[in-house]
């Protein structure tokens, strides 16, 4: 069977799966929605066939399962949005059109030689840092949360830093393959271009408050600089840099200690000072309210869950119990109606995209594509582990969104254009062989 | 450039695999622990769609059960309480704002029948409505009103016991608080006035309010005193009133006329006139550590056992601020004070009634209970609380001696206001200085029938002007007599 021939075969299966999720809401809230609610089956069917049909004619030779699973992930996405709030899903629901569209874009912008991206990887790397800058930008930039991390345009309200991240893998991409020699000798001259961009990202991202993806950043440029040079002496050294950094911030950032405060002790006996009235308050009715609630809303899933539909997610009254349900802690809302077993399938699928996405990077010939597999691959992954680990009390928690799953504009339409960008790579190295 | 791609492969799926590891914990072994915290609003709300068990009192009395009301395709059910702030310091309360506390908290499992069998669970699945078990208690509701009525407008609380099987029959405590106020009144609650600071309207003053127990220990003193056969009843004393400790004159109570001074005494005296000089003497002869020993072996130093949740109750013995004082040496505590129950003695009610229920029953300290048995919704038997000793502490023949000197206490002494015609009374009265003259914490504490004990009580008050005898003792008095006769045909 041809590769596109079992991507189709692949998507059917995942289509018949989301319509079941959808059903399985409808028929759980029968009271609250209507059954139109099942034209969402219909449109992801249809969106599924547009990726499909681009992948069809611009990467024919390219993996068949990147696509499935990223329309598995986004339908489990959406269906759970659906299911908290059908507004948000349909606004969601936009936004995966515009992906769709981008992701074609993308494949035929690039079917002949993704390559070309090279000469550019200068330009690539300012215009990331400029991204990274405009939400500190008066005016527009907008911050959310404690974190400034949106640009306002009119109605339009995105995260510029989802797309920085690719145009960065790019940049790391072009230039460790062009240097990965002379950096493996280790040289303190040859790291200044390097070290100077990261010096500005990691203020810029100080700038805007943003934790999870300064960490986000600095592990993707770790990996991707261990996986050009194979030393590990360079991880070792990045990773004492980034304690340092941690260290510093923890001691000078307000907003950094408190996140790791919450993270080592979310509950207290005793009242603390709460920021937010500054009056006395336990820790849980204040700062660490919205992960001690996630945390409850996780166990309360057991390990079979309540069901999809059937979740406790507002008291009798109707209010919300969670906040940021449906952008930072989606994960927490699946694993109430999912239980265990549920989502440590979604973590599962998560799982297979990652390892299709180093396969795409070991098959891949010369050493750009290989980088920027890996980049985009290990970018993927991390982002997952950062946000499931601060959900899970692994590690600090910091907002940043779940790919393919949580509610969002900037990062739904990132994550096509990742694929996007696994699939370019992923047809070249399988049309040479 | 494979081998090193292979190997951040690796750690990315490591990094995922910690994920799923997490998500374990938090869905099997941290879901007990996450349950029992306070602040978790999505397990309490999610239970509202469990129909709760109804709480009912020793005559069926019901004191708390469910609203219904519709809340888009699922029905929720409220809790309400009928009797409104009758036990509402027990029974506790259940809401979506305040998370729960007493047995509604304590007793959750049962009350949600998450403890229940295979039925249960098929309804869980079939989303059919789960209905809890009912709690019968073993406290007699009458009794329970009186006791409240008696203790209103005052600080205080009144414990009565069965001294046979351990069960409680009265557990009042004041101020009090309306369980139907907490989900949308709580500011009523908030701003309670009492005569005294702090008010504290949700505290159960019966299991965890600490007070001085003043002469009501010399109950334990006394005990110590036959059980170590260190002394008889018609021991002899010279009271000077006054008692020499450290080279310093403790006196005896004053009135208007200045300390009272006894003379000759026994030893039955001393307890019926309740003279602080002899227990002064005694103690320093016995030592606190054959005091302490008797107490423990009456239930102090360790929290008493009961359903309400154990943070709702409190152990008794030496306090040094707010932590329990366990004295490694004889030096640490003044022997005469503790005696007569000064020092840094401080005691629940419920302990009290314990040891007054030991004396009644042959030395024998029964386990106290609340939940005489629970039912299913369909009125089978669910579990049923047996009567446990919980340990001899002192002789039978101790506890006969000490029964008689504590009648005389109230036949010829300072507990006269507790007699009542046709029943044999004994009892203590306990009048413990606070620090500010003239205002104290009174006590009674009591048995009856002597000849054949069903209640054992105490009753404390705080910010008192009287002695125990004038002010607790008639409190007690009411609710033995209403308990003599609501128990009479059990």
């Amino acid at each position: 069977m041809s590769l596109r021939n079992r991507e189709l075969l692949t998507l059917l299966a995942v289509a018949v799966l989301t319509g079941l999720g959808f059903a399985s809401v409808y028929i759980a809230r029968q009271a609250e929605i209507s059954a139109g609610s099942l034209t969402y089956a219909v449109f992801f069917l249809a969106v599924y066939a547009v990726a499909h049909l681009a992948a069809r004619f611009a990467t024919p030779n390219a993996d068949p399962y990147l696509v499935p699973i990223a329309g598995l992930l986004t339908a489990a996405g959406v269906t759970e949005i659906y299911r908290l709030n059908p507004q948000d899903a349909l606004r969601q629901s936009i936004w995966i059109v515009i992906a769709a569209a981008l992701f074609s874009i993308t494949l035929w912008a690039f079917r002949k030689d993704y390559r070309t991206l090279e000469r550019y990887k200068y330009l690539l790397g300012l215009g990331s840092i400029v991204l990274l800058l405009l939400p500190a930008l008066p005016v527009i930039g907008t911050t959310i949360n404690g974190a400034r991390l949106w640009v306002r345009v009119g109605p339009l309200q995105f995260q510029p830093g989802e797309i920085a991240k690719l145009m960065l893998i790019v940049f790391l991409a072009a230039y460790l393959r062009e240097k990965r020699e002379v950096l493996a000798k280790g040289r303190l001259k040859d790291f200044g271009p390097l070290l100077m961009i990261w010096g500005v990202a990691m203020l810029t991202l100080l700038a805007t408050n943003d934790l999870g993806s300064a960490l986000l950043y600095f592990g993707i440029f770790l990996a991707m600089l261990y996986a050009a040079t194979g030393r590990s002496l360079f991880v070792a050294l990045g990773l004492l840099l980034f304690a340092a950094g941690g260290y510093g911030a923890h001691h000078y950032v307000g907003h950094v200690r408190e996140r790791i405060t919450i993270w080592l002790h979310p509950w207290t006996t005793q009242p603390v000072p709460c920021a937010f009235n500054g009056q006395l308050a336990l820790r849980q009715d204040c700062a660490s309210y919205q992960l001690v609630k996630s945390l409850y809303s996780i166990s309360h899933g057991g390990i079979g869950g309540t069901g999809l539909g059937k979740g406790t997610f507002t008291n009798a009254s109707g209010g919300e119990l969670i906040p940021f349900l449906k952008t930072d802690f989606i994960y927490s809302a699946l694993a109430q109606e999912l239980g265990l077993i549920g989502v440590a399938g979604v973590v599962l699928v998560y799982m297979l995209f990652t390892l299709r996405g180093f396969r795409v990077a070991h098959v891949a010939q010369d050493g750009f594509s290989k980088l920027l597999a890996t980049g985009l691959t290990f970018g993927f992954a991390l982002q997952t582990f950062i946000i499931l680990g601060g959900v899970l009390r692994i590690i600090p928690l910091t907002g940043i969104t779940l790919p393919f799953i949580s509610y969002g504009g900037s990062s739904v339409v990132a994550n096509f254009v990742l694929v996007a960008g696994l699939l370019l790579v992923s047809h070249q190295a399988n049309s040479r062989s | 450039m494979n081998t090193s791609i292979t190997r951040v492969a690796i750690f990315a799926l490591l990094l995922l695999t910690a994920v799923v590891a997490a998500t374990t914990y938090w869905q099997t072994w941290a879901v007990g622990g996450l349950n029992e915290r306070q602040d978790n609003a999505i397990q309490r709300v999610a239970q509202l769609t469990v129909k709760r068990g109804r709480i009912l009192a020793a005559d069926g009395t019901l004191m708390a059960t469910n609203v219904e009301k519709k809340v888009g395709d699922q029905t929720l059910y409220l809790r309400t309480y009928p009797t409104g702030r009758l036990l509402s310091n027990v029974v506790g309360y259940s809401t979506q704002a305040h998370s729960r506390t007493g047995l509604e908290r304590s007793e959750n499992d049962y009350l949600t029948a998450a403890n229940s069998g295979i039925n249960t669970l098929v309804d869980r699945l079939s989303g059919a409505t789960v209905t809890g078990n009912d709690l019968h208690l073993t406290v007699q509701p009458n009794a329970e009103y009186l006791a409240e009525q008696a203790l209103a407008g005052k600080c205080g609380s009144a414990v009565a016991l069965d001294p046979r099987t351990g069960k409680v029959l009265v557990m009042a405590t004041s101020p009090g608080y309306n369980p139907n106020q907490v989900e949308k009144d709580y500011a009523v609650i908030a701003r309670t006035k009492a005569a005294c600071e702090p008010p504290a309207p949700l505290l159960n003053r019966g299991t965890s309010g600490l007070f001085t127990p003043g002469s009501t220990f010399k109950v334990i003193t006394m005990a110590a005193a036959l059980d170590s056969g260190a002394y008889g009843p018609e021991s002899h004393f010279t009271d000077p009133g006054y008692c020499i400790e450290y080279g310093k004159k403790v006196s005896n109570f004053s009135d208007q006329n200045g300390p009272e001074k006894f003379g000759l005494v026994t030893l039955t005296d001393a307890l019926v006139h309740s003279i602080n000089a002899v227990f002064c003497e005694i103690g320093k002869t016995l030592g606190p550590k054959t005091i302490l020993s008797y107490a423990k072996r009456f239930g102090f130093y360790s929290t008493p056992p009961l359903e309400t949740p154990v943070s709702e109750r409190a152990p008794s013995g030496l306090y040094n601020g707010s932590k329990l004082f366990q004295p490694k040496d004889a030096s640490e505590v003044d022997p005469g004070r503790m005696a007569f129950g000064q020092e840094r003695m401080l005691v629940t009610p419920l302990q009290m009634a314990m040891v007054m229920g030991a004396v009644a029953n042959g030395g024998i300290v029964m386990k106290p209970y609340v939940v005489d048995h629970v039912t299913a919704p369909d009125g089978t038997l669910v579990a049923a609380t047996r009567r446990e000793e919980l340990g001899p502490a002192i002789k039978p023949e101790t506890a006969g001696l000490l029964s008689d000197m504590l009648e005389q206490v109230v036949t010829r002494g300072t507990g006269g206001n507790a007699a009542i015609s046709g029943v044999r009374v004994a009892g203590k009265t306990g009048t413990a200085e606070t620090g500010t003259p003239g205002v104290n914490t009174t006590w009674f504490v009591a048995f009856a029938p002597v000849d054949n004990p069903r209640i054992a009580i105490a009753v404390v008050l705080e910010n008192q002007r009287g002695t125990g005898g004038a002010t607790a003792a008639p409190i007690a008095r009411t609710i033995m007599q209403a308990l003599l006769h609501s128990t009479a045909n059990s």
